[in-house]
């Protein structure tokens, strides 16, 4: 899927994860969590599985997560994917 | 058995994932009136997401779609019928041919996934005059239907009519979607009460609602889970009614005496089945006292 235009999903309330992804060259990912230091890893390893899984290879992504659990931070990369994409 | 169903927004994540502590016996996921139309698509991805991280939540999952002649339905039922939900419940079901073209929807949902059909039971939401009007057709037409809930908010609308607390435009609409639904052999779920904070008017609520032959209720806030458990939970005092009238019975069948007598009232077969109705629900639950 190619990513076409600017499109965010989420929020910022507890347990949630707000994303932006943008068009770029790469996978780009800056990511602000307040559990960064505990599952940093963890969280840039569940977007760049959820952006292969849509065949992102180009976009550049911006996650300010607030203690989301894995499969919120999947479901809303990969929506605010969708939104920002054409392709799929 | 399900005395309390309560509603998990869609698009709230701490509550998807928190959904199975607050004691209700069923969860609904709603993707319909709780999230915004600019949200439906994130809603449906992050129920799905939850739904597959948590496959025995420990607690049973009914899934609300969006209403049938909207373009999100279809988009919903094959999102959601992979994941297995007990439950689907379809909105603003008005006739038995809603419920025709949703079986179908679901069914060609189920033979796409290698589901054998019928896996997934419906439960209609009954929110408009026709379809309580039609509350029998709807019950009694396709074998997916496992019972009816009641949408007094949209029905109040419909109808034109003053929502109040104490539901008195809305008797005839109860009256009716629990005779509809006995008599088809379905279950049947009241309207939520709406005011999270009177914790009164909403026990009173409840109790009504089991009085008037409901199955158990909808409830929009966790607070309310513990009264609607109560409400449709027997007491001590109906379990010791019931333990006597079955005792009562069965000696009167040993001495081959026909009509019995108890408490001064003379005990018949209404009696002795809704006996052993509160017995089968208090055995249900694991109460003391349920066992003969």
């Amino acid at each position: 899927m190619k990513v076409v235009k600017t499109a965010s999903a989420g929020t910022l309330e507890s347990n949630d994860v707000l994303v932006t992804v943008e068009p770029g060259e790469g996978i780009k990912l800056d990511i602000e969590s307040v559990v960064y230091q505990q599952f940093g890893q963890a969280i840039r390893a569940t977007v760049m599985d959820t952006l292969a899984a849509l065949d992102v290879t180009d976009a550049t992504l911006h996650l300010n997560d607030r203690g989301a659990l894995d499969c919120t931070i999947a479901a809303r990369v990969e929506t605010a994917a969708r939104r920002a994409g054409e392709g799929v | 058995m399900r005395r309390s169903l309560l509603f998990i927004p869609g698009n709230n994540p701490g509550m998807l994932m928190g959904a199975d502590m607050h004691g209700a016996d069923a969860v609904i996921f709603d993707l319909e009136d709780a999230v915004a139309p600019t949200e439906k698509d994130a809603a449906r991805i992050l129920v799905r997401n939850a739904m597959r991280a948590m496959p025995d939540l420990g607690v049973e999952v009914v899934v609300r779609v969006n209403p049938l002649a909207t373009d999100f339905f279809i988009q919903d039922i094959q999102t959601m019928v992979p994941l297995h939900p007990k439950l689907i419940m379809p909105t603003k079901v008005a006739s038995a041919e809603d419920v025709a073209h949703i079986s179908a929807a679901v069914a060609a949902a189920e033979q796409a996934n290698g589901m054998p059909e019928g896996s997934i039971g419906l439960l209609p939401l009954l929110e408009t005059a026709q379809g309580i009007e039609n509350a029998f057709a709807i019950a009694d037409c396709d074998l997916r239907v496992k019972g009816l809930l009641l949408g007094a908010e949209d029905l109040s609308s419909d109808l034109q009519a003053i929502r109040s607390k104490q539901g008195a435009e809305i008797l005839y609409a109860r009256g009716r979607i629990v005779m509809a639904a006995r008599a088809a052999g379905v279950e049947v779920y009241d309207t939520p009460f709406t005011d999270v904070n009177d914790a009164e008017g909403m026990a009173e609520d409840a109790r009504l609602a089991r009085a008037l032959g409901f199955s158990g209720k909808a409830v929009i806030s966790p607070r309310h889970v513990e009264a609607v458990n109560a409400a449709f939970t027997p007491t001590e005092d109906e379990i010791i009614y019931a333990r006597e009238v079955m005792l009562a019975i069965a000696e009167a069948q040993q001495q081959g005496r026909g009509a019995i007598s108890l408490r001064g009232k003379m005990v018949d077969k209404p009696i002795v089945d809704r006996a052993q109705r509160v017995l089968a629900t208090a055995k249900q639950l694991g109460l003391e006292g349920s066992d003969l």
